[in-house]
């Protein structure tokens, strides 16, 4: 019992630490890919290459002067960065980071806890981020933040629908099963979940820029309508959380993106690479191996969110909801029936 | 009459399908950014890297001494006048006995100031001097907190004995055979200050 609680608590720790190591330095490699996009250098003073900048923010987040309005809901204020922060690092923990390792006889789950809901867990979570902005918006007794906030909480009910549609799809076509783990081993020996879905994929992409409120879909916080959105009135780390959080935000759908569609740390030829090694099932090996796979998918997504924020432009307010109702929620559910016809060909579903 | 070619009639024709998908016109922005990741970024790293300058760069002004240390500048008044933005302000000094190694002549500045935001670098104190005593450089103006700081007096503008300051660059033969063509003006008021209106 001591072991697995042992084993639990570092889990959780070893995955949080992960979260904000990510997010911390996809804020600095979001400045340098930006650059490298528009032919400049990007930071490169603190520390080789511009290390050490993250840290360089972080201290000057911390040492800013912190301001609560005093017309301002002051719990509420405070709750609306806590609840942001806690259900983006949350999200982290149904995911399954590599294959299980052996150790002994047990067998350690590199994953914090599998859940048969995992996916409702998810599309759950992601619902209770909005609450952060909503909360911190209106707590925040200020029109634009009021404006901004309104918009996120819109933009992301609507744009969560075509998820959610676009996952029934998804869950439909890989066996049935809303467990994150048993996704991923369903990709294992066959095809990536994309194959089968590349519309789905398309737009379970598309909702989850929506959903992280990333550019071209960065509506409620953009600084040239509403000064700086939900988060106006916020100063010091408590805008250094919002800022933070929505990092964690991509990284997390990113390895979502990674997990559901792309195979997680499955990747082609993997029984024959490991056979060639010699490495038997449940080797540490092996879990590295997989987890640096799932890395390198997460850097990819994470470098294609970034590079759609320094091409597109953002969407006007009404493109927003069209693309949202008129064209995602019907080409979602296009999928949907198209997944079914095609499954019951191949034998997937009986009635 | 047509100038360029990039004229473009505007049409208010309906979109076709492939361009209400923005699907291809979203790839081909996203090429064009990508294009860029290869490029190499023109930023010049400041401090450690710096621009190259022309060589004949005008920046701040320098006061020679000669060969034995003395000062050139005889306070005359030549650059104050041929100074389109005056900038240039002096008071001449008397030399006295034992003063033979600091000033050449007899007659010397006792201050010279230049307001260096009054300056524009034009370069024709440096022109108009017949002795050979003031000089742009290569190196720039400091910036100050306070505009009095700008006006630089002698203390700035005289070399140091030991830090020489190389003008060979803008003092070539060709420059001091151009500067003592008489017809020129700054050589025909200098003529009649000094010889009195004799005609050469």
């Amino acid at each position: 019992m001591t072991a697995f609680l042992i084993y639990k608590a570092l889990m959780c720790i070893g995955v949080f630490i992960l979260c904000l190591a990510a997010a911390a330095y996809s804020t600095l490699w979001e400045r340098k890919f930006a650059a490298f996009l528009q032919d400049r250098k990007g930071p490169s003073r603190a520390g080789w290459g511009g290390l050490l900048q993250p840290i360089a923010d972080g201290v000057k987040m911390f040492m800013k002067e912190e301001i609560i309005p005093n017309v301002s809901n002051r719990s509420l204020f405070i709750l609306g960065p806590c609840i942001f922060m806690i259900t983006a690092v949350i999200t982290s923990s149904v995911i399954p980071w590599a294959k299980p390792v052996m150790i002994g006889s047990h067998v350690y789950d590199l994953q914090i806890t599998d859940i048969n809901i995992g996916v409702i867990y998810l599309l759950g979570v992601a619902s209770i981020g909005v609450y952060g902005i909503m909360i911190g918006g209106w707590a925040s007794n200020n029109k634009f933040a009021l404006l901004g906030a309104v918009r996120a909480s819109s933009q992301m009910i609507s744009y969560e629908i075509p998820m959610g549609i676009a996952l029934i799809a998804l869950i439909i076509s890989s066996g049935g099963s809303l467990s994150l783990k048993e996704i991923v081993e369903g990709q294992d020996a066959g095809f990536a979940n994309f194959v089968w879905q590349p519309l789905g994929f398309l737009i379970f992409f598309i909702c989850a820029l929506a959903e992280t409120n990333r550019a071209p879909f960065d509506l409620p916080e953009c600084e040239t309508e509403l000064v700086g959105g939900y988060h106006t009135e916020y100063s010091s780390m408590k805008l250094g959380l919002y800022l933070f959080a929505e990092y964690i935000n991509m990284f997390i759908s990113s390895a979502v993106l990674a997990t559901l569609y792309f195979g997680g740390y499955n990747f082609p030829f993997a029984h024959e690479l490991y056979e060639k090694l010699g490495l038997a099932d449940g080797s540490v090996w092996i879990s590295l191996i997989g987890f640096g796979v799932l890395i390198a998918k997460i850097f990819g997504f994470v470098c294609l969110f970034m590079w759609i924020r320094w091409t597109l432009p953002r969407f006007r307010y009404d493109q927003l909801m069209n693309l949202g109702w008129k064209t995602l929620l019907p080409l979602s559910l296009f999928n949907l029936a198209l997944t079914v016809v095609v499954e019951f060909f191949r034998g997937n579903i009986h009635f | 009459m047509q100038l360029t070619n990039r004229k473009v009639v505007v049409s208010n024709k309906e979109q076709s399908f492939a361009e209400r998908l923005y699907l291809p016109a979203i790839i081909k922005g996203m090429i064009i950014t990508a294009s860029h990741l290869f490029k190499k970024s023109p930023t010049i790293m400041y401090p450690e890297q710096k621009r190259p300058i022309a060589p004949v760069f005008r920046g701040q002004h320098v006061l020679k001494l000669d060969e034995n240390g003395a000062e050139r500048c005889t306070s005359c008044g030549m650059c104050a006048i041929a100074c389109p933005a005056e900038a240039i302000t002096m008071t001449s000094g008397e030399r006295k006995k034992g003063e033979e190694h600091l000033y050449r002549e007899e007659k010397y500045a006792a201050t010279y100031e230049i307001d260096m935001l009054r300056c524009i670098f034009c370069g024709l104190c440096e022109e108009a001097c017949p002795k050979e005593a003031i000089f742009l450089t290569d190196r720039l103006v400091d910036t100050e907190f306070e505009r009095k700081d700008f006006i630089y007096g002698k203390d700035k503008l005289v070399e140091k004995i030991d830090k020489r300051i190389d003008v060979s660059i803008r003092q070539t033969p060709e420059v001091l055979a151009f500067k003592k063509i008489p017809g020129l003006k700054h050589n025909e008021l200098f003529d009649k200050k000094l010889n009195k209106g004799n005609k050469h």
